[in-house]
């Protein structure tokens, strides 16, 4: 499948080469004036290609120049990451904003996917099998998060939070993952969608039911084994989230990674630098394996219902006209 | 949808026998009408969990502000806070929030989609392909704050571009650049490329060889294949992003937060300063006439894109 794929949808290089010989039974002079053009191309496209990563790169080597260069005096040393691998001791007592902000959000990371998981995974399945009365809906109120801007919100949210620090829970910054929730679903919302509907829910759940499961069983031991990649891709899209948010933070005046990146960044921008590109680097790291575990992920459903095969052309062609 | 049936059946069961009691009809049928009412609720109760927390959690505060901005500071309804915001000062920051948007849109877009093109030819398992996605929806969508820091490494008064541009070619850059209109624009297109990319790659993938092939076997040229061919496929996804750029930008926070604190020049950040300034209550009804201003714009860009979809989904059939 994965082969199929990258044959019909990266036709353009690849397929126009092969093409060419294979193909053409026309005139061999337009042949050649059609190899010159796809030459040509190529080359376009390294070039694009080549400048893009440059021009990528150029903030990531800046972070790591900035992180190991003292400012005034332009002599390398490697203080900042120094302070940052000691971890939280008494030596660095700068540093105490950083880690609790860093604390905050890795806390505020896993409570906001619970809360994702549980809300967002029985709603989707629920929508998806009482028919497609509310299926717009909750598209609609999942993906309005991606418009309304955070700041918006935040104005709105204000005497939300005032209710819930002073009557409700406390004044924590980890209850801010309430509102992250609400951040996520666009993203999450996507990545669950893709994975429900590369598998085959009303059979799988009719199948289960008819044996006598529960519907919790049925959730979690048939749904959730089926598209345990998207729900994998779904948290980790909902963690950089989490880690990458600065606006409900600052203006609710509560302490997380960004906030306090900002913070120490007036005192110590050394420490800021290094730490920003850690968190810009592990960040995508985090997404490269997501794509990887979503990209294998389809391939077991695939294998126990054949009749995806013989349709996955058909919905390309459905994709690429859209 | 197993109980639809059921639901369905028994509303039809309890018709006949309500009419065979022949005594109270009317009575009869408000509770079978009841009944269902109860039953339809009960049918879509899984809807109940996700609707209340969303209703709390987005839906309220959006309310929470548009009715806040109509309030005035004894609860009553008013106007005061709107002819209060409505001064030249409100309208430059929203003129000039709307014109860096919309510059940043334009420039992200164009780049960005040649971007997503050649990144489109690469193999899709490639590493270099993943790891530049991955990167660039960090870049666009999570990094707000780190890039602005990444600016001031490369282009601040000791940044690594800055002495470079020094050293090899005797250019200075201006100390105050990345705290001026220029700087933020040019941060801005660093978020706004990478997210055209993301959002247009799906689009020129859908680009098949075989057009390509029929353009050229019709005696068509490169010109013609993108100007006849993929430009009018490719316009409706282009013109869809483009809104979808300037709606990233006109709600950007964290990037110019982190790079200028001494002025307000957007609406996001004269709306932090108002929220801030705790010890002027009527600060909070500005904040909310601000994030008012900022929905209705957002409502415009949402109604030009859905009419941009109804107008393709035609077009398409």
């Amino acid at each position: 499948m994965s082969t199929y794929a990258s044959h019909v949808v990266h036709g353009p290089e690849h397929g126009s080469v092969r093409d060419d010989v294979t193909v053409t039974p026309d005139a061999p002079v337009r042949a050649g004036a059609r190899a010159a053009a796809t030459r040509r191309q190529t080359a376009f496209r390294r070039v694009v290609y080549l400048v893009s990563i440059l021009l990528m790169a150029v903030p990531l080597v800046s972070l790591v120049e900035y992180s190991v260069r003292f400012p005034l005096t332009g002599a390398v040393n490697l203080d900042a990451w120094r302070k940052i691998f000691a971890g939280r001791t008494n030596e660095y007592t700068t540093l105490d904003n950083l880690w609790l902000g860093l604390t905050n959000s890795l806390i505020m990371c896993l409570i906001t996917v619970v809360i994702m998981l549980v809300l967002l995974l029985p709603t989707m399945v629920w929508v998806r099998l009482s028919g497609k009365k509310f299926s717009r809906f909750v598209e609609f109120v999942c993906l309005l998060p991606l418009t309304i801007p955070a700041v918006v919100l935040v104005v709105g949210l204000t005497p939300i939070y005032r209710v819930i620090s002073t009557q409700i829970l406390n004044s924590s910054a980890i209850w801010l993952s309430f509102a992250y929730v609400i951040l996520v679903l666009p993203f999450s919302y996507r990545a669950m969608d893709a994975g429900l509907r590369a598998i085959d829910l009303k059979t799988l759940v009719e199948a289960a039911r008819s044996f006598g499961a529960s519907w919790l069983t049925v959730l979690l031991k048939v749904i959730v084994p089926n598209i345990k990649g998207a729900l994998v891709s779904a948290s980790f899209l909902s963690c950089a989230v989490v880690l990458g948010e600065f606006t409900l933070a600052r203006l609710l005046a509560k302490d997380n990674l960004q906030t306090a990146l900002f913070v120490i960044n007036l005192s110590d921008s050394q420490v800021a630098a290094a730490m920003s590109f850690l968190a810009l680097a592990l960040t995508t790291i985090l997404l490269v394996v997501m794509d990887l575990i979503m990209n294998r992920a389809p391939k077991a459903p695939k294998k126990l219902d054949a009749s995806k095969t013989y349709r996955a052309p058909k919905k390309r062609i459905k994709d690429t006209t859209r | 949808m197993t109980t639809v049936p059921t639901s369905v059946g028994r509303a039809d069961a309890a018709r006949p026998t309500g009419r065979g009691a022949g005594g109270r009809p009317p009575a009869a049928a408000t509770s079978v009408s009841s009944r269902t009412w109860v039953r339809a609720l009960s049918r879509d109760a899984g809807i109940l969990p996700f609707f209340a927390y969303t209703g709390i959690f987005l839906l309220l505060p959006t309310i929470l502000v548009i009715i806040g901005a109509f309030t005035a500071r004894d609860g009553g309804f008013s106007l005061d806070g709107i002819h209060q915001a409505l001064n030249a000062r409100t309208a430059k920051i929203f003129w000039t929030t709307t014109w860096l948007a919309a510059v940043t849109a334009i420039v992200g877009a164009v780049v960005g989609s040649v971007i997503a093109y050649a990144l489109s030819t690469a193999p899709q398992g490639s590493v270099s392909r993943r790891v530049i996605t991955a990167f660039n929806s960090v870049l666009a969508q999570f990094g707000g704050v780190m890039l602005a820091f990444a600016f001031i490494a490369m282009l601040g008064t000791n940044g690594m571009i800055t002495r470079l541009l020094h050293s090899l070619f005797s250019v200075d850059v201006p100390s105050n650049l990345l705290s001026s209109m220029a700087g933020i624009v040019l941060v801005y297109i660093y978020f706004q490329i990478p997210l055209m990319v993301i959002v247009f790659v799906p689009a020129v993938d859908g680009l098949r060889s075989e057009w390509r092939e029929t353009t050229m076997s019709f005696g068509g040229t490169t010109r013609t294949f993108w100007l006849s061919v993929a430009g009018p496929i490719l316009a409706p996804r282009f013109l869809g992003a483009l809104l979808l750029l300037f709606a990233n930008a006109f709600s950007a926070f964290a990037t110019a937060a982190a790079l200028i604190s001494q002025q307000t020049i957007i609406v996001p950040m004269a709306i932090e300063s108002a929220i801030r300034n705790e010890n002027n209550t009527n600060m909070t009804a500005y904040a909310q006439v601000l994030a008012l201003g900022m929905i209705l714009v957002i409502a415009v860009i949402m109604a030009l894109y859905a009419a941009l979809q109804r107008k393709t989904a035609r077009w398409e059939q």
